[in-house]
């Protein structure tokens, strides 16, 4: 054996047991952006012996402002494709497979399965989301790292029954709710820093040395190098709602990719229809109470032990001053298979205005 | 009671702060965070989960006094 990775030999934390796990070790990079260019980079000099890399996407000159794979020579090809090129130039003794194609709901099962690590270096939830449930249904660890503007996450995810991406954000944002680089700029290096760590995650991974990420959040800021370590724990109930999807995975498509619904309604729709029960979801004591009609009081975290109040014969209207633990609640109930409830729009203030400018009397009793 | 709370990703865009101590009264974290949507409207249609004491938390966990992260998720790569 040439002497290409003697500085990883040397190490008594790998040595040639541990150079030769890398070698057999297939890793699954998703995107080959700024977060990929850098794993891919060292994942390859590090002798990982089988990479594959995804990317439907074209090198355009803004890119290489941070994608430190592709130079000049680059521009207007496929991502995927022109990785692969450099990274054999850095390493020809390795095998890398480039899928210039998009991550679907069709391909992602099977793609995965040929792999033994998939790391997420993409740029948008959606593709997020489908890797994280993809993970979840194929059961392999996912190194996950994201960023904006001069700030990153990172967090192993799905490693030896830890949490999930979905255990720490449940629910997909909506559409353009966190605008992405291109639209609001990076600073070139972070994705360098961050898409680093991750690359370090894989190997500790591979090696079985040191303390996987599995459970925490990294959160590094660049501009103060504040780094947070937030815990996080595994949602049984949220693995367990994936792993029912598994058979009509592949019917899914990333623009309704499978996040519950939770059905809005106004007060003005619950107010004189005897058919709604009403639930403040608030705690017991929070102001202001809503009193002329007949309102059952049930705080959030009261809310799983006392299913049984609800009158399922009824539809279930939820509200508290916010609407936040009012679509929370909806969403808890949902996963008890009460389906037909509503978070109702308005706050409990606005609710009191709408009971007091009615010209029914009393509502609902 | 005083409670100290950082802002991460473009929650500070909102806040124009990255960090602060608030006066709370109440016992769980959807009432401070019923506060803070007062305080800065904008913040209710962002996305972002609340760490307590360094470890995520419902919004129905009870408010402790320890340092409270508001934690939006990033897409970008």
């Amino acid at each position: 054996m040439d002497n290409r990775y003697n500085r990883h030999i040397i190490l008594k934390e790998i040595g040639q047991s541990g150079q030769d796990k890398l070698l057999n070790a297939k890793v699954l990079m998703v995107g080959a952006g700024g977060l990929g260019c850098p794993i891919l980079q060292y994942l390859a000099s590090a002798g990982v012996g089988t990479i594959g890399v995804m990317d439907d996407d074209v090198v355009e000159l803004s890119n290489l402002q941070r994608q430190i794979l592709f130079g000049k020579s680059s521009l207007g090809k496929n991502k995927a494709e022109a990785a692969k090129r450099r990274l054999l130039d850095l390493n020809d003794s390795i095998t890398i497979h480039a899928y210039p194609e998009k991550l679907t709901y069709q391909n992602a099962i099977e793609l995965f399965n040929q792999y033994d690590i998939i790391v997420d270096g993409t740029d948008n939830f959606e593709t997020r989301y489908l890797i994280n449930d993809t993970c979840i249904i194929t059961n392999k660890p996912l190194v996950f790292g994201a960023i904006y503007k001069f700030q990153g996450q990172v967090s192993v995810f799905n490693y030896k029954n830890g949490p999930s991406y979905r255990c720490a954000f449940p629910n997909k944002p909506k559409g353009d709710a966190v605008p992405n680089c291109s639209e609001i700029g990076v600073l070139g290096v972070l994705p360098g820093i961050i898409g680093t760590i991750q690359a370090n995650e894989v190997l500790k991974i591979i090696l079985s040395i040191g303390d996987v990420l599995s459970g925490k959040l990294y959160c590094y800021d660049a501009l103060s190098n504040k780094a947070t370590l937030l815990s996080l724990k595994r949602s049984e109930d949220t693995i367990r709602s994936i792993l029912l999807i598994k058979d009509d995975f592949e019917k899914n498509d990333l623009e309704t990719s499978c996040q519950f619904n939770v059905n809005e309604i106004s007060i003005v729709d619950v107010l004189g229809n005897k058919n709604v029960q009403i639930i403040d979801i608030r705690e017991h004591h929070e102001q202001p109470k809503v009193s002329k009609t007949h309102v059952l009081e049930i705080p959030l975290s009261e809310l799983d032990r006392h299913i049984d109040k609800l009158d399922k014969t009824k539809q279930i209207a939820i509200f508290c001053n916010s609407g936040i633990r009012s679509k929370t609640a909806v969403s808890k109930l949902m996963r008890h298979n009460i389906l037909n409830c509503f978070s109702i729009r308005e706050g409990a203030s606005q609710i009191n205005n709408y009971l007091n400018d009615s010209i029914k009397p009393v509502i609902n009793e | 009671m005083q409670i100290t709370i950082k802002y991460f990703g473009l929650l500070t865009e909102i806040t124009n702060c990255e960090e602060e101590t608030i006066n709370f009264n109440g016992s769980v974290i959807a009432e401070l965070l019923d506060q803070l949507f007062i305080k800065y409207t904008g913040l209710k249609m962002k996305d972002f989960q609340v760490a307590q004491n360094t470890e995520l938390v419902g919004i129905d966990a009870k408010v402790t006094g320890d340092d409270i992260v508001l934690l939006p998720p990033f897409s970008g790569g």
